[in-house]
């Protein structure tokens, strides 16, 4: 086989599925930031007005909102599930009894669509008739319940609970991967030298878990970023936008509004946001490579 | 037996073990708790309270829910939109993989980080663009325009993944095919998809779920009613039946039966397709 022909094959390999990924992945990205220069209203064509959709974004106080909203939930994001995840990865692993049941019962909640446990938690919250508040009420502490949904000074904490609930079993299972990998002699050994149990966690094995934690951390701003479909199905951003997180705000200024220049210019907003973490993922597997 | 009483004797695992056992209870109460609402009514709830014991059983709220609430109409789309989407992604991300991993060519890296990147991206900064290119290509309020869509963007992790596993196949396998003259498209069909079933069932697993599990496009490239998949379809559902949750809930359930039953059948590659990348 000559040389050039060798070279050609990979190509020939990567050819198609390239070109769907830069026509539906790459280009998009990229046209998005084109798109946040102009009026655009989804109908007509796209008119270049400069840098007018940011400033009027920098004035905007549901953006503020929503992107204190987002800063809470990530917030949330990186320490709840990942302390639970962590702590129960360290008690499930290993034999206990049981052990298949409740890693059942903690995977569970990822299964299901986020529609699906949005609802399923809407009817939780419900203010008179919902699971919480007929036992919150049945405690005989309170004749009446909180308005989960409607309280503008707890909503958008209700929706992020549906979303640690969820996480918890990600986190989990990623530790438990973790915990797998690390040699068992470790930890025998700094048993045998008189460590307790606590500190063998904290100098040993937590450590050992960093490029794990490194994961399960940059995935959890990703997704507390991406947060969505919970909102949408819960509250739609409401009350008067108290639950309203940047995703949410975007789709209803694009496809409600049909301001989709603007919208556009949330998406990069929402995209520069992430970019710093997207590199600290891909280091984190240049990293890996480099030692292949 | 003998075991289970071994590991109770200190009695800092009891404590460990009620905590674990309470907090796991609690875990299960959402689920627990959509499963006894679809089976009563709402008026029934409303007078005895939740907390009651049921006066009637009634499986009338997933009747409802199936038929006025068009989930037989709905959950069918799903399937229709799922199942290409991943067959798709699977095909293409195997052969852009097993060129990731087997060739040294000088753009590999850089197309390999694209990837890799593209995956990670927030959604809202392709959804304006895609919206436009799927109207553009005639494709808007089509199941094909999901579907391309979704090929797509699963490409990023579906190669990630793959590549990864590819790579781990011994060199020896395939140098061995080559100099048998085995064509490279033999040694991907015949040596590399066998080799590499393990990795492609466990992501295909993942990538069956968050597909039917995917909302927020579904109700940006489909609006016609008769193409939903059963995500927009159970937010439709809910804006049908405002107040009546147990009709609600009996829909999420039915909704939530596929992605289940791939979960429980298949549980070992679920997991592994999560963990497949976070560690080596």
């Amino acid at each position: 086989m000559t040389r050039t022909r060798r070279d050609i094959i990979p190509f020939l390999f990567l050819i198609i599925p390239l070109i769907i990924y830069i026509v539906w992945v790459i280009a998009p990205m990229i046209y998005t930031f084109y798109l946040s220069l102009t009026n655009w209203n989804g109908l007509t064509t796209p008119e270049f007005i400069g840098f007018k959709n940011y400033q009027k974004l920098f004035n905007d106080k549901v953006f503020y909102i929503s992107l204190k909203n987002n800063f809470k939930w990530l917030g949330a994001f990186i320490t709840v599930p990942v302390i639970l995840g962590l702590g129960l990865a360290m008690i499930l692993n290993g034999t206990i009894p049981g052990e298949k049941l409740y890693k059942m019962t903690f995977y569970l909640p990822m299964v299901l669509a986020m529609v699906v446990s949005g609802l399923i938690w809407g009817w939780l919250y419900h203010p008179k008739g919902g699971l919480i508040n007929t036992v919150i009420v049945a405690t005989g502490l309170v004749e009446k319940g909180p308005g989960w949904l409607s309280n503008r000074d707890i909503v958008l904490w209700s929706i992020i609970i549906v979303a640690i609930w969820r996480q918890v079993g990600y986190v989990m299972v990623l530790y438990l991967a973790g915990l797998k990998s690390i040699n068992p002699h470790l930890i025998e050994a700094a048993t045998v030298d008189g460590a307790s149990g606590w500190q063998t966690f904290w100098r040993i094995i937590l450590p050992l878990l960093t490029p794990v934690t490194i994961i399960v951390l940059v995935i959890s701003v990703i997704d507390s970023l991406r947060a969505f479909d919970l909102v949408s199905v819960m509250t739609r951003g409401g009350p008067a936008n108290a639950s309203s997180v940047l995703a949410n705000f975007m789709y209803i200024e694009s496809f409600n509004n049909y301001k989709m220049g603007y919208g556009a210019a949330i998406a990069v907003i929402l995209f520069i946001i992430s970019l710093g973490f997207i590199i600290i993922y891909l280091w984190r597997v240049m990293k890996d490579e480099l030692e292949y | 037996m003998e075991n289970v009483r071994e590991y109770f004797k200190s009695p800092w695992r009891v404590f460990i073990y009620l905590f674990l056992t309470i907090f796991a209870f609690i875990w299960l109460v959402p689920i627990l708790t959509g499963v006894i609402t679809s089976l009563r009514t709402f008026d029934e709830i409303l007078t005895n309270g939740f907390i009651s014991w049921p006066k009637t059983i009634t499986l009338e709220n997933f009747k409802t829910a199936w038929d006025r609430g068009g989930l037989s109409r709905y959950l069918p789309n799903s399937f229709i939109i799922t199942l290409p989407s991943l067959t798709l992604t699977m095909f293409f991300s195997s052969l852009s993989a097993y060129a990731l991993a087997r060739f040294k060519f000088p753009a590999n890296r850089v197309i390999f980080f694209t990837f890799v990147g593209g995956m990670l991206l927030p959604f809202q900064v392709l959804l304006l663009p895609v919206f436009k290119l799927t109207d553009f290509l005639g494709l808007y309020d089509t199941y094909w325009g999901l579907i391309f869509f979704h090929t797509a963007f699963q490409l990023g992790f579906c190669t990630f993944m793959l590549r990864n596993y590819m790579r781990t196949v011994p060199g020896e396998i395939i140098e061995a095919a080559r100099i048998d003259g085995c064509s490279e498209i033999r040694i991907w069909a015949q040596i590399m998809l066998p080799l590499t079933l393990p990795a492609i069932a466990a992501v295909a697993t993942l990538e069956f779920t968050w597909i039917f599990n995917d909302y927020l496009w579904a109700i940006v490239l489909l609006r016609s009613d008769n193409l939903k998949p059963i995500t927009a379809g159970l937010a439709t559902l809910q804006g049908q039946f405002v107040t009546d949750w147990p009709v609600i809930v009996a829909g999420a359930l039915i909704g939530t039966l596929p992605t289940l039953l791939v979960f429980l059948f298949l549980q070992r590659y679920f997991i592994e397709g999560l963990t497949l990348g976070s560690t080596k």
